[in-house]
């Protein structure tokens, strides 16, 4: 069943595919703008794998993984901001060398907390790590309880609020309610211009690769099998040995750790950063995403981001008031007629006739979508 | 709370066990031993606290007070994962199987290696894990439906199933809550024919309502009624009991 530790052949052509799509097909077919706003989407898509993860296999349903997307692209702002903050550039502040919103709030040295991250090292570390060890500690202080469920999801929430509330009212630390704004050069790199916008959106989706890589190999292990059972029967798991708590804290780690590497590329790739990405609602739209792509299918979480983020993008500019119920009723539709997405419906409606047609004529399938994004999954 | 050292020989021993419910009191000052390889039947009607004392025994409820030790450990105050590692297996009453997964994998989870969060990342599905598995799918007589997703199988077979995954845990005591309830007749033979050839090198310790089938396996039986022993001894001496024939064999 398992070929090797990281996918069977189907998964193999799916994961090729995808990459296609993404490296060839769409740098060829659109301008920098939309390739850029295609990075935007795709720093979605970590937070939508770590769902697959924790919420498709492991059945935990948070609804505030913004924190950790929005941890994640904090710790890279910071390191941006202090690039961009240096003397030269900040000489007409009364305190040059600090980001302008201290400034602008009487803080007149750079907080202790702010001092590592002009180191990228640091930094890089802390993208992973902030978010993760946060996971660790909620995860801990939840799961050990057994608090699991809609009580879990309501806390996650209150998580999310939380920390909207701190990032806005801290602004003198935090930027406020802007955000972190006019971020410039990374290592003296400028993040500005369409050539690094190119070079970013590559690098973006080797990240992404590497991560879907990480999902596969969780997936096939063991651990991915003890998620899906303890999904069903968390009571059997227990009496066959194991600490559910324990495998429900890892799924929710890698699953805010995912998050994070995608809310840094966020910073790198639009340029701020603010706590509108941090809160209730990005928190629960990235949860739509997934559930549109099929909250079993690694792959399928990706294009349902994508074709989310494309609707919302062209709905949004023709009618800006109907987008936000189109989103909640494409949700409610997702939810009712196919609980397993996009993945779904490839995997019972058109997958048999790819089939049959090869079978019958022998002859390849033409088209860009994935061929594996429903066998992938071991459940329904 | 220390009631005294027993003697080392008692694989499981119970002692002044109290479980209270708000107030009701589901086991009331329990106390019983279970030798090695002992198979011991725990019989009594609805309400009498059966299930109850293998939920203490395993975990899934917290005693009030007593103590339950097993090869000298105290097991109250030890998690569920835990209890199963120094050697205590339990079967639901329900079949309680993990319906999205193949027999071979449901098999495989209940394999006892690799139980820690990065033991289960870098467990191999080697040689020895599918020869376990084989022999305990011949056993349980699932063997050509490894590969059959669980849900798909007939009440019966998911006893078996359950069975099964014990099995290959490998315990010194296995606990069976009603494993025959619910089966066919020609199943019914089937599985006691299964647990004659797994009580072997064990000690286990049984719920049953089948009286037969009670006498078939019992070395000893124990009576329940409102959460305390009525009476306890051989069958012969607990059918011929006056206040067991009046509160549950005589119905």
């Amino acid at each position: 069943m398992t070929d090797n530790r990281f996918f069977n052949r189907s998964e193999l052509i799916g994961i090729l595919v995808l990459a296609v799509f993404l490296v060839v097909v769409l740098p060829l077919t659109l301008d920098v703008f939309r390739l850029n706003l295609v990075a935007k989407y795709l720093t979605y898509a970590f937070v939508a794998l770590g769902l697959v993860i924790c919420w498709g296999y492991g059945g935990i349903l948070s609804l505030g993984q913004g924190v950790f997307f929005g941890l994640g692209g904090y710790c890279m702002a910071m390191f941006l901001k202090l690039e961009a903050s240096s003397v030269e550039n900040t000489k007409i502040q009364s305190t040059p060398g600090i980001p302008d919103f201290m400034d602008w709030n009487q803080i007149t040295a750079l907080p202790f907390f702010w001092k590592p991250f002009n180191s990228l090292t640091f930094t890089i570390a802390a993208i992973i790590l902030v978010p993760g060890i946060f996971a660790l500690i909620i995860g801990t202080a939840m799961f050990k309880r057994r608090v699991g469920g809609t009580y879990f999801a309501i806390i996650t929430q209150a998580v999310a609020a939380i920390l909207t509330i701190l990032i806005v009212g801290q602004q003198g630390y935090t930027g406020g309610i802007n955000g972190m704004t006019d971020l410039r050069t990374l290592k003296g790199w400028d993040i500005r211009p369409d050539h690094a916008k190119v070079v970013l959106y590559f690098f973006e989706v080797g990240l992404l690769f590497a991560c879907i890589m990480i999902a596969q190999f969780v997936r096939h292990s063991k651990l991915g099998r003890i998620l899906v059972a303890m999904r069903e029967k968390e009571d059997r798991v227990r009496f066959s040995g194991y600490s559910v708590a324990n495998f429900k804290i890892f799924a929710f780690c890698i699953a805010a750790m995912f998050a994070a590497i995608g809310g840094a590329m966020f910073a790198l790739n639009v340029g701020f950063m603010s706590p509108s990405f941090v809160g209730i609602v990005p928190s629960i739209e990235m949860v739509i995403y997934t559930a549109v792509g099929g909250r079993l299918s690694i792959l399928g979480a990706i294009y349902g981001t994508l074709l989310v983020n494309f609707a919302k993008t062209s709905l949004s500019e023709t009618f800006p008031e109907l987008w936000l119920f189109g989103l909640g009723g494409l949700f409610i539709a997702v939810v009712l007629a196919f609980p397993n997405g996009l993945a779904g419906i490839w995997g019972d409606y058109v997958q048999p006739r790819i089939d049959r047609l090869i079978a019958s004529r022998k002859s390849k399938p033409d088209g860009w979508t994935d061929s594996s994004v429903a066998d992938g999954a071991p459940a329904e | 709370m220390l009631v005294g050292h027993q003697p080392k020989e008692f694989l499981l021993a119970v002692e002044a066990l109290t479980v209270s419910f708000d107030g009701f009191k589901a086991v009331n000052d329990l106390s019983f031993y279970v030798d090695e390889n002992e198979i011991r039947v725990i019989i009594g009607p609805n309400g009498a606290g059966k299930t109850t004392v293998l939920d203490l025994i395993c975990g899934k409820t917290k005693a009030t007070s007593g103590s339950i030790q097993f090869r000298g450990k105290e097991l109250t105050r030890m998690r569920e994962n835990e209890i199963v590692k120094t050697g205590v297996g339990r079967k639901f009453q329900n079949p309680s199987i993990y319906d999205d997964l193949t027999v071979f994998e449901n098999l495989e989870i209940s394999y006892p290696r690799g139980r820690s969060v990065f033991g289960a990342l870098t467990f191999t599905r080697d040689a020895a894990v599918r020869d376990r598995v084989h022999e305990v799918a011949e056993m349980i007589f699932l063997k050509d439906r490894l590969h059959m997703n669980a849900d798909l199988l007939s009440h019966g077979q998911k006893q078996w199933l359950e069975i099964g995954m014990l099995l290959i845990q490998d315990p010194d005591l296995l606990m069976l809550d009603e494993p025959v309830a619910g089966m066919s007749v020609s199943e019914r033979a089937q599985t006691a024919e299964l647990l004659n050839r797994i009580i072997k090198n064990r000690s286990v310790l049984v719920i049953e309502h089948d009286m037969k089938f009670v006498e078939d396996i019992a070395h000893k039986v124990t009576v329940l009624h409102q959460g305390q022993i009525l009476s306890e001894g051989t069958m012969e001496k607990v059918k011929n009991d006056p206040k067991v024939v009046e509160v549950y064999l005589g119905h």
